[in-house]
């Protein structure tokens, strides 16, 4: 065997000129500095993350308390710190993409490949890594919690679920140091993305990451269904569930049949570019077009998944910060479902140009049209909410307010797009883009960012600083407006999309407008930095030792921040919808139970993550011919996913009943020993998380 | 109910047991017909694809009867409520997934003066 053979065998594809942090060496230019810089960038923040746990001895704390956890919590906040990460990257691709294009007019100084990844990895990036973990990680954190619950249904699964996704977006991450994403945009349409076109990794990556993610969402669908059909509290029906869980139920149900679609097309697409099949080729009988249809069979109800549990979240805060009964209960339950079915017939708007005829295209216009019916039901709700309650304009309310004005705002212009006539002017253009942003940055990331500061304390025993919270809310909301307006007015003088450059002068003083957006957005981005910085340095001021530290109105304010592990001492019998609310109000917010019983909890596990380094490397050696890597890394997913199905639970634990009850009488001692703070001085340290009896609502 | 009861009962982890290789059995028959079907080529071209098709709602069915637990008892309402939200799904797609397909199809078969 010569050495190249040997190379290949144990490397398959990789070499030398893959390694982009060597390029600004011996390569340099403009765009490989970029590029190294990145992949640099992604170095040293691992080895500093772990040089910091080395230093401070984290290791064991970290695998001990989170990584080998099963409670729904931690895998909530795990998720969200993967969230963040991304979200990091995604933010910055998109400001490196709006410089480019500021400077567009003299060519800009990226490269075509270059700029071609960056559009598709952030687009890849915000909807499945940093959207979907996030929401996920809500999701986690709270549904358990509101419907009184101890854990999901399979807390195992959940950390499965959590490790495939990592699995998903360190392959990402990796693409960025080793080899190169796929310039196929975040969709991917073969034949472009097909072996003929790209015979490189890039493609490969993009499959191999939206494959290893959509089998964890997945999962995390079936999982949060079955939570919530089985594990609600006694009494509580599904009418007087919370309407964030009402969400993220619909949410669950919209994984489990959306998903299986995008691992199907993505599946068949490796199909066409490792074996050889015609799937979606242009010759020898293959039809790209059913990968349009199949993927936004996918595509479509994925943004319905991003933002049904953000518009649970305004409906939380809504109440809770006008100290109002959510109005409109019965209404946004019925819009909730009928938007998940809606979001299921729609999916052709998104290839209204590419070949069907005028009544096909009529049809899902007009059903597309519809979808802003049940959604226009839901403003209205949230404005009758605040409508005479005493608002506090906390941060939540901040993003809630300009998501109720630019979201009414971003479906007008949806609107324009459902009618295939328009439609055929405008797509593929910006003013597509600024649409679409119009939704996700003030619909599904406002949403995310006011859940965010809204559970904080729940979980973390202290709440966010208020200051640096606006004024991250105040850069996001400005430099949204700043950075995407602009492009409807570009994007209706026709200018494309995924476009680095043009000729037109016309374009270039929006694009400026549209660059100092982007500024805005970044600083945006450090605002919440330093605001997790702030509120950690300054935790003894804002220290919600009470557990309610916003009048909260549903059943996990009446549990302790931070939540035990078990969640509830005793789990609560519900009455009414708004159960901690009547509870409250009837002066029985936090009973003395009659007796407590011993918890059995579920061991720590070490599968999540397996599945995580081992769904890893499986994917990189599927992307670079590794072929003994994939084969080794598969039989150890199989292995021990079936060990753990035959085995079970080895170390289930049981917390015993007197341990339970001294804990719960000494927080229970705590609270009464509290100052009970009216609402006035809500974002002041008297706030320690006991809120004063107000005036309530008290029609039937 | 056809749930398989904790091991510690021994007769009712039989019994799980045996329902679960029944459905196995049938899966494996249920794919294995197919397979013959396509691999010797001895039914016609529609026989063979109605033979595929029929087998694949049987199977349907077999998943749901034996390793779902899924059935028409009252006390399964909520399986069933999401049973049927499925259908509706499936049908939404395949039917969409046609009618999209064909007609992009049709339109394509016209092309005057085109050497296609
Ligand atoms: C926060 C600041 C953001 C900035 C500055 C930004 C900027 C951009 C830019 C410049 C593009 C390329 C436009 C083009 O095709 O010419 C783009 C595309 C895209 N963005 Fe963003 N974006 C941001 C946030 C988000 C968020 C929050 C999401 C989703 C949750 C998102 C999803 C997408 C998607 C799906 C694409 C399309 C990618 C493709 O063409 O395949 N973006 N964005
Ligand atoms: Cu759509």
């Amino acid at each position: 065997m010569t050495s190249q053979e040997l190379w290949s065998l144990a490397l398959g594809r990789l070499d030398v000129d893959a390694l982009d942090f060597l390029k600004a060496f011996y390569a340099p230019s403009e765009n490989d500095d970029i590029l190294s810089g990145a992949a640099w960038v992604v170095i040293l923040g691992a080895v500093t993350v772990v040089a910091l746990l080395t230093i401070f001895r984290a290791w064991r704390p970290l695998f001990r308390d989170w990584l080998t956890s099963v409670d729904h919590k931690k895998i909530g906040v795990m998720y969200i710190v993967l969230a963040m990460v991304m979200l990091v990257r995604g933010v910055l691709e998109g400001v490196v993409m709006r410089a480019q294009q500021a400077d567009g007019l003299t060519g800009g100084f990226l490269s075509a490949n270059h700029f071609g990844q960056l559009f598709s990895t952030h687009g890849t990036i915000m909807v499945l890594f940093m959207a979907m973990p996030f929401l996920t990680g809500l999701i986690n954190i709270v549904v358990p919690l509101q419907i009184g619950a101890r854990d999901v249904s399979f807390p195992m699964l959940n950390s499965v679920s959590l490790g495939f996704t990592t699995a998903g977006a360190a392959l990402i991450m990796i693409s960025l140091v080793i080899g190169e994403f796929s310039t196929g945009g975040w969709t991917a349409y073969p034949p472009y993305t097909g072996r003929v076109f790209q015979p490189g990794v890039g493609p490969d990556y993009w499959l191999w990451a939206v494959i290893l993610s959509g089998v964890g969402s997945t999962l995390t669908g079936i999982n949060f269904v079955v939570t919530i059909y089985k594990e609600r509290a006694p009494g509580m029906g599904f009418m007087q569930m919370p309407m964030f869980t009402w969400t993220a139920l619909c949410t669950a149900i919209m994984m489990i049949f959306a998903m299986p679609a995008v691992t199907v097309s993505s599946a068949m697409l490796v199909l066409d570019r490792y074996l050889g099949f015609h799937f979606f080729t242009n010759d020898l009988g293959g039809n790209m077009m059913n990968y349009a249809n199949i993927f936004w069979l996918f595509g479509h109800p994925e943004v319905y998944i991003l933002v049904l549990p953000a518009f649970g979240v305004y409906s939380e805060v809504a109440s809770t910060f006008s100290g109002k009964r959510l109005y409109g209960y019965g209404s946004l339950v019925a819009a909730t479902m009928v938007i998940a079915l809606l979001s299921f017939t729609v999916w052709l708007h998104h290839f209204f140009t590419m070949g069907q005829s005028a009544d096909v295209n009529a049809a899902f216009g007009i059903a597309t049209m519809l979808i802003g019916v049940p959604t226009g039901v839901k403003i209205y709700d949230w404005m009758a909410t605040l409508f005479r309650g005493r608002i506090r304009f906390t941060v939540p309310v901040i993003y809630l307010l300009a998501f109720m004005m630019l979201f009414v705002l971003g479906g007008l212009t949806g609107i324009l797009l459902a009618n295939p006539a328009v439609d055929f002017q405008v797509h593929n253009t910006l003013f597509l883009v600024a649409h679409f942003h119009n939704m996700l940055i003030p619909g599904v990331l406002f949403g995310l960012f006011a859940g965010y500061t809204y559970w904080f304390p729940k979980i973390f025993g202290f709440r966010l600083n208020e200051v640096w919270g606006r004024i991250a809310a105040f850069n996001w909301i400005a430099g949204f407006m700043l950075a995407f307006f602009p492009l409807y007015v570009v994007g209706a003088m026709g200018m494309t999309r995924r476009t680095m450059a043009y000729a037109e002068p016309a374009f270039q003083i929006w694009f400026h407008i549209a660059g100092v957006g982007a500024a805005l957005l970044t600083a945006g981005l450090a605002s919440l930095c330093v605001q997790l910085w702030v509120s950690i340095r300054n935790r003894e001021q804002t220290r919600d030792i009470g557990g309610d530290p916003w009048d909260g109105r549903t059943l996990e304010w009446a549990t302790p921040s931070p939540v035990p592990e078990y969640n509830f001492a005793v789990i609560p019998r519900v009455h009414s919808r708004e159960a901690f609310a009547s509870a409250k109000a009837a002066g029985a917010g936090y009973p003395e139970p009659a007796s407590y019983a011993d918890i059995d909890l579920p061991g720590p596990t070490w599968t999540g993550l397996v599945m995580a380094i081992f769904g890893t490397t499986l994917g990189f050696g599927l992307i670079w011919y590794m072929w003994w890597l994939a084969a080794l890394s598969f039989a150890v997913i199989a292995v021990t996913l079936i060990g753990r199905a035959i085995r079970g639970d080895r170390h289930p634990r049981v917390i015993p009943a007197a341990e339970v009850a001294a804990e719960h009488r000494a927080w229970l001692a705590r609270i009464r020993a509290l100052p009970a703070a009216p609402r006035t001085q809500e974002r002041s340290p008297a706030n320690r998380g006991m809120a004063a009896p107000e005036y309530r609502d008290l029609r039937p | 109910m056809s749930d398989p009861a904790p091991q510690s009962n021994d007769d009712g982890y039989r019994r799980g047991l045996r329902g679960y290789l029944s459905g196995f059995l049938i899966a494996a028959l249920l794919t294995a017909v197919p397979f013959w079907a396509v691999a010797t080529g001895r039914l016609s071209a529609v026989a063979t694809i109605a033979v595929i098709a029929g087998c694949g709602i049987v199977q349907f069915g077999v998943h749901l009867r034996y390793f779902l637990h899924v059935d028409l008892s009252p006390g399964k309402r909520d399986e069933l409520h999401l049973i049927l939200f499925s259908l509706l799904l499936l049908i939404i797609m395949v039917a969409g997934t046609i009618w999209i397909m064909v007609n992009l199809n049709l339109r394509m078969l016209v092309m005057p003066g085109g050497d296609m």
